[in-house]
């Protein structure tokens, strides 16, 4: 398979840029699988992230002659990607939202401990899904996904102490709350 | 809070939300959807709305009733 991202001049990222629809098919089909990953990591919901995804594109493709070829596509796309998820955290009701139950349904590996009750993994995701957005990204993708830092800095647009200081910030509230809700982690 | 907290709410929270598998990839092509997509923000967005025909209805439905009325509307035109 040849190499897509080459930044060489007439290569795929110059075609891009310069709007060639079939240049950005290639960078589709090479990047569709990370970039819907990521967004699921964050919203962890199959459907929000497919079509997010499709947004997350959309959004590239409007954005292409703003493209630097010199500069990797993949970062640049998920930093896309991350916007369109927080535009949809944002949007939805903390309510309905990361519930025990929507984490059960999805494809998810490996299970949670079966050690821990029903009542407090619900009860933790509800008091995760109250968090701000911009919290809740960072400490997933820190935290649950193990991301390394710099790579949640650069994808959500902060800096590397920013990142643990939403970090920080999230566990702190996410104690509050299981507190209020008479759990004491 | 200190840091023997912060492990247990973080374990806490990796036992709730399992993170994502390597690998995941959606259902479906995703590719079509985006050429939809793109196609309608290119496209012609002048369909002329429903308040406007009736409109034009009304007016040409009053000009045919009232014919003697044509002269006056044209004169305040």
């Amino acid at each position: 398979m040849p190499d897509v991202s080459s930044s060489v001049p007439g290569s795929v990222l110059h075609r891009f840029r310069d709007g060639d629809l079939d240049a950005f098919e290639a960078l589709f089909r090479e990047h569709q699988r990370p970039v819907y990953g990521w967004i699921l990591r964050i919203v962890r919901n199959t459907a929000a992230a497919e079509d997010l995804t499709v947004e997350t594109f959309w959004r590239i493709h409007r954005a292409h002659d703003r493209f630097q070829p010199e500069c990797p596509f993949g970062p640049w796309a998920r930093r896309i990607a991350t916007r369109a998820a927080l535009d949809w955290l944002r949007a939805q009701r903390p309510e309905v939202e990361l519930t025990a139950q929507i984490a059960d349904a999805l494809p998810f590996a490996p299970a949670g401990n079966p050690g821990i009750a029903a009542e407090i993994r619900s009860k933790t995701a509800l008091a995760f899904g109250r968090l701000p957005p911009s919290l809740r990204a960072a400490a997933i993708l820190a935290v649950v996904e193990e991301q390394p830092h710099k790579e949640v800095a650069a994808a959500l647009g902060i800096t590397v102490g920013a990142v643990k200081l939403r970090v920080f910030r999230a566990l702190r509230l996410l104690r509050k709350d299981l507190e209020k809700q008479g759990i004491m982690p | 809070m200190n840091a023997q907290d912060e492990n247990r709410i973080k374990q806490l929270l990796k036992q709730t939300l399992p993170p994502v598998a390597d690998g995941a990839e959606p259902e479906r092509d995703l590719w079509p959807a985006v050429l939809r997509r793109l196609d309608a923000d290119v496209a012609p967005r002048h369909a002329v709305p429903w308040f406007d025909w009736a409109l034009i209805s009304g007016l040409a439905l009053f000009a045919i009733s009232f014919p003697a009325t044509i002269p006056v509307f044209l004169y305040y035109m």
